[in-house]
């Protein structure tokens, strides 16, 4: 890990894309998120770190209302995208999920072809008026994801049976199919070995010129490596937030100090 | 352990891996002696599973043979047609009795043509079924031209003696026997040997409705087949959708209460209740309170609908629940809606389940007899129902009711009627399996 280049990064005030306020969130009477609040900055990748259970994917998860599917959470604060509370009664969360796309911890590709793992999302929001603006979608997709040139041959084949980076990038090219805003993505290199990771973080840094990426990681290397800005959770709470370089160089607090030099985590 | 190496372990003997210490030799014991139970118990089903199937097929193989007896018969018309304009209508009027003489004369004439000579024979008709009577009648009803020339039919041997040639009756079982005598016996040989006796397989057995008590070589299982047959569409074209649409809400929509488990638990326990339950039930329902007719495919179909509705329900829950959660996830992530990612993802990765479910599920009902009691299927039917759909309403009988009323009846005939008609069932239920495995396989997806 190149600890210079961390400090030395340049960071230019971006426009503000997700603003959270007071977030409370409860699993029955588990209070798993407790009074966060956080700006996340557009064209920027914003790393979640903590240690397990901390509840950093469980605040991710409230960015795009994806808690909704579990009975038993409940959420309670103001979450804004580009000012507009995402949690108001008048919001369809499916209309906001095309707008904040989500990149799970395991690669999840539909048990169908590659083409059709891509082309599901343009398919569903009626993105693509015919078939072939429908392929050129796929391929923009496929190459933004820097998978293209392994499955360009073989979009027909199942997305199943790709390897695990491999999978892993398809999922994000099927979520950037979509012409999402934000894009989430819980622990994507988990899963996935050193060179997968490589290529994953290295599709990150250029989709930092597009969108907004929220990104959860267990490692804090990765976190120094890809983001901007960093969060650091514990316990439920949103212990620091700051740039980067500054928290891992310079931490306020003694619990982020504690957590990066590995005394606890 | 580390007190052990640290302290202990120098002291104590050191042990070698070639040989079996006392705890691996007691575990490596427990082990095989679970290996006999299993494989006990595993023996103990086969040959239970052998003896039933070779015991059916011992005794209902002969159902699917059936002797015959070739006679040419001349079809007087002084008897058949008396003012001899061959008005259909007066040739309605000449009942089976009219016909059973011509048998009769036909009968003699071929054992003189033979030169058969038995002694003390009589009544040599009655080696032919008393239904010949009747498939003369229909023959002339339906070729009225025909009347004044002498055919060739070939009718059924009567249940005595087609079960001598199947080694039911004997020339011993003969004496005792006041429907046959050996010198019957006798005559059926020398037919057979002249050519005008023959044992072949028996379609009649398939495609023939039920047969009175003292005819059982005509009984068929037609109707009984067609029955079932309605009766699976009814409960296919019903149990499928609602089951289906109703464990999809259940599992994916519905929000988890008191109300939604108080179902749950009910649907659960729907399985387990006897089945003539649900006769009771489609008895007052369908047929007292909503007046469908009785005996119908229809009735039996809804009652079996009910009964086959908790089979399907626990298996749809159970496949959609075993899609992994995953694929839910992504397509939610993709901005599609609760319905689409049901219908999209999760739909088509449960089905093999589904399928193999609905699949057991019919198959159960197929086999189904005591609500089928309830409501009247066991009626003796010789019609044959309409086509569909007016036939769901026209009285049937069941594969299953069919065998319960066969075992009922008293001539031993009937007996192999009904192992053979067991025969056919379990065809029909290993077929339906055969079918669930294969669609299983066509629809199975690996995530």
């Amino acid at each position: 890990m190149d600890d210079l280049r961390v400090t030395q990064r340049t960071v230019t005030m971006n426009d503000i894309k997700i603003s959270a306020k007071g977030v409370d969130v409860f699993y029955g009477d588990n209070h798993a998120i407790k009074d966060v609040t956080v700006d996340i900055e557009d064209k920027t990748v914003t790393a979640f770190i903590g240690p397990s259970g901390c509840g950093k994917s469980t605040f991710l998860r409230c960015l795009n209302r994806m808690n909704d599917t579990i009975p038993i959470a409940r959420v309670t604060g103001e979450i804004r995208l580009d000012g507009e509370d995402i949690y108001d009664k008048r919001v369809d969360p499916v209309q906001l999920r095309a707008k904040v796309g989500m990149v799970f911890q395991k690669p999840n590709p539909f048990p169908k072809s590659i083409y059709d793992n891509i082309a599901y999302g343009p398919r569903i929001h009626g993105l693509a008026k015919d078939k072939a603006e429908l392929d050129e979608i796929v391929e923009k997709s496929l190459r933004r994801g820097a998978i293209w040139d392994e499955v360009k041959d073989r979009l027909n084949e199942a997305g199943t049976g790709l390897s695990g980076g491999q999978q892993q990038r398809l999922c994000i090219a099927r979520a950037i199919a979509t012409e999402p805003e934000v894009l989430l993505m819980d622990e994507p290199c988990s899963a996935l070995d050193p060179i997968a990771t490589g290529q994953v973080e290295e599709l990150i840094d250029e989709l930092r010129q597009n969108y907004s990426v929220v990104i959860v990681t267990h490692s804090m290397q990765q976190a120094a490596r890809v983001s901007q800005k960093t969060a650091f959770f514990h316990l439920g709470d949103l212990v620091e937030y700051g740039e980067t370089g500054h928290i891992f160089t310079n931490p306020e607090d003694q619990r982020t100090e504690s957590y990066i030099t590995g005394r606890i985590g | 352990m580390t007190d052990m190496t640290a302290g202990g372990a120098a002291a104590a003997p050191k042990s070698s891996i070639l040989a079996e210490d006392d705890r691996t030799r007691r575990r490596n014991a427990a082990e095989r002696r679970f290996r006999v139970y299993g494989m006990v118990a595993v023996g103990i089903a086969v040959v239970a599973l052998v003896f039933l199937l070779s015991s059916i097929i011992r005794n209902g193989a002969g159902a699917f043979l059936q002797t015959y007896i070739t006679l040419d018969v001349t079809l007087a018309e002084d008897k058949l047609d008396k003012n001899g304009n061959r008005d259909p209508a007066d040739i309605a009027k000449v009942s089976t009795f009219g016909y059973a003489p011509l048998i009769k004369d036909a009968m003699a004439t071929r054992i003189a043509e033979a030169g058969i000579e038995i002694e003390g024979l009589d009544d040599a008709e009655d080696l032919i079924s008393k239904e010949a009577a009747a498939q003369l009648r229909n023959f002339v009803i339906a070729n009225p031209s025909a009347i004044g020339e002498t055919r060739a039919f070939e009718f059924l041997a009567s249940g005595r003696i087609d079960g001598y040639y199947k080694g039911r009756v004997s020339l011993q079982s003969a004496e005792r026997d006041s429907n046959v005598s050996p010198e019957q016996l006798l005559l059926a040989d020398a037919l057979k040997d002249a050519g005008s006796l023959e044992t072949r397989f028996n379609w009649a057995f398939i495609g023939w409705p039920d047969a009175s008590e003292n005819r059982p070589e005509a009984a068929g299982l037609g109707v009984a087949i067609m029955g079932s047959f309605y009766m699976m569409i009814v409960v296919l074209c019903l149990a499928l959708p609602i089951g289906v649409a109703a464990s999809i809400y259940l599992e994916e929509f519905a929000p988890k209460n008191r109300f939604t488990d108080l179902i749950e638990v009910n649907i659960s326990n729907l399985a387990a209740v006897p089945s003539i339950v649900f006769g009771i039930l489609g008895l007052a329902i369908f047929i007292n309170f909503a007046g469908l007719p009785q005996s119908a495919p229809i009735v039996g179909g809804l009652v079996l609908t009910l009964m086959t509705l908790p089979t399907i329900i626990i298996a749809t829950r159970a496949s959609l629940k075993a899609v992994p959660p995953s694929i839910r996830e992504a397509a939610l992530g993709v901005g599609a809606s609760k319905m689409q990612t049901v219908f999209h993802h999760v739909l088509p990765l449960a089905m093999p389940g589904i399928l193999t479910g609905t699949i057991i599920g019919l198959a159960q009902a197929l086999g189904e007899t005591a609500p089928l009691l309830l409501i009247g299927m066991v009626a003796f039917v010789r019609e044959y129902p309409a086509a569909p759909p007016e036939g769901f309403f026209d009285p049937a009988s069941a594969l299953p009711v069919q065998i319960y009323n066969w075992t009922q009846r008293a001539d031993p005939a009937f007996v192999e009627r009904a192992s053979g008609a067991i025969i056919v069932l379990l065809v029909f239920l290993l077929l339906m399996n055969t079918l669930a495995i294969i669609l299983r396989r066509r629809f199975e997806r690996r995530w």
